[in-house]
């Protein structure tokens, strides 16, 4: 397929507009680290075009230095990401050791890797290093789950939201965070997050008895496998001219990356994950590699914008937590 | 022009307001307040328009509030429930002039 031209304006003459080019971070407080694109589903409006069939996966070495990193560093959180993060051997590991330099962990589960061979343990583990659970569930019917994650991913993830229940998480009084994150199913925006919220509350408590805390909305980023399928179902110039139409200048302040670094795998630096699949390392002056990492750079640098940005600032923002101008 | 209805015309629907701004600029205040969230949502609203939009067959309104209606929450069940109360409504409204024939019959027959 011959690459796909952008029908619309440069992200950053968005940013221009408004008065935010150049984007700069204002910290590093969240440590985003992707431990590899192996994952035991293989999702529809998956960025990281991850699947079972993948091999990329975080080195001894470069753990290392992930660890070595969070002993020396303060960081507001640790925000496990893959693939499926916890099919990685080391995973439980890196969680306990973090946990022990008293950073607060957050896991982003996909519920059915619960039920993969030697995961039993998951949710006990969880419960004792008080890893805030963030699992995907994109929405409160088996129709619409099972369209973008494949089929009988919807009745696994109940279960696996079951067991969590059990174990305390989403349940009142207990301080166990299990938070759902929600895709849309196709090329349209999400809905409003806190009344989508409300919906998937009263649907999953009625109909399954399933509890959680809160619910994220994310915006489909026209990254990799989605972007193939916005090109394949002749979607791709609509759904970009609707994200770059709907460009909030408060969600554009608000974006994740002003906050945060996403580590890859192999090892290198990137503003989020997203440019992480899309390639593009963080750059502008700031390093770009975990062996030459210096907050004082990092945490003033340039940011790498593409037109893929246009997804984290449509309406009321897109990021790994929700909505970011409400 | 090919056809009647062309999905391109959606986007020029703002052309409308060139001869007589003023009462495009009051409708489309007007539009916009009837949809923002009162005694009811905003995404029973867009169902409300969902199947209005196929009582009146517009395939403009039917394009902008499927989509309208998915991205306030809403699943497809939702939505074609909301579609049979617009047929309902119509077969029904159909219907019940057969009392009409009814009436007129009676008046004209020995
Ligand atoms: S979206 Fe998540 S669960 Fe689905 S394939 Fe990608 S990494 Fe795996
Ligand atoms: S895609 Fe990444 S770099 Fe771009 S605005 Fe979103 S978080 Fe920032």
């Amino acid at each position: 397929m011959a690459p796909a031209q952008n029908p619309v304006l440069p992200f950053d003459d968005a940013l221009k507009s408004c008065g935010l080019f150049p984007l700069t971070a204002e910290g590093v407080s969240i440590l985003q680290v992707n431990l590899g694109r192996r994952c035991n589903q293989s999702c529809e409006h998956c960025h990281v075009d991850a699947g079972p069939g993948r091999r990329e996966m975080m080195s001894d070495g470069v753990m290392e230095k992930v660890l070595s990193l969070l002993a020396r560093e303060n960081f507001s959180a640790l925000d496990l990401t893959g693939g499926a993060p916890e099919l990685h051997p080391r995973f439980r590991e890196l969680v306990s050791r973090a946990v022990s330099m008293g950073r607060s962990v957050f896991d982003r589960c996909n519920l059915t890797v619960l039920f993969e061979p030697g995961m039993e343990d998951l949710p006990a583990f969880f419960v004792r290093h008080r890893v805030a659970v963030y699992a995907s569930l994109p929405y409160y019917r088996r129709e619409e789950t099972d369209a973008v994650r494949g089929r009988g991913t919807f009745d696994k993830s109940v279960r696996a939201l079951e067991l969590l229940n059990a174990h305390g998480y989403g349940m009142e009084g207990t301080g166990l965070e299990l938070h759902l994150v929600h895709n849309p199913a196709g090329a349209f925006f999400p809905a409003p997050q806190a009344a989508l919220e409300a919906q998937f509350k009263v649907e999953l408590e009625k109909k399954h008895r399933v509890f959680f805390n809160r619910l994220f909305t994310i915006t489909n980023m026209p990254i990799a496998r989605f972007d193939s399928f916005l090109q394949k179902s002749g979607n791709r110039e609509a759904y970009l001219t609707r994200l770059a139409g709907a460009f909030n200048p408060a969600a554009a302040k608000g974006v994740m990356c002003r906050n945060m670094i996403s580590v890859s795998w192999d090892g290198h630096l990137y503003d989020c994950d997203f440019n992480q699949m899309a390639g593009l390392k963080v750059n502008h002056g700031a390093p770009d590699r975990l062996d030459d990492w210096s907050r004082k750079l990092l945490e003033r640098r340039e940011i790498m914008t593409a037109i893929h940005c246009y997804g984290c600032t449509a309406g009321s923002g897109s990021s790994c937590g929700g909505e970011t101008a409400p | 022009m090919d056809t009647y209805y062309n999905p391109d015309d959606l986007g020029k629907f703002g052309d409308m307001g060139k001869e007589s701004p003023e009462l495009w600029n009051a409708f489309m205040k007007y539009y916009a307040k009837v949809f923002e969230a009162g005694a009811l949502s905003e995404r029973e609203k867009a169902l409300i328009a969902l199947a209005v939009a196929h009582a009146v067959q517009c395939p403009y309104c039917i394009d902008a509030y499927t989509r309208a209606s998915l991205e306030k929450g809403s699943n497809r069940e939702q939505m074609t429930e909301a579609i049979h109360v617009a047929v309902a409504l119509r077969g029904g409204a159909s219907l019940v002039h057969g009392v009409q024939m009814r009436n007129t019959a009676e008046k004209i027959s020995f």
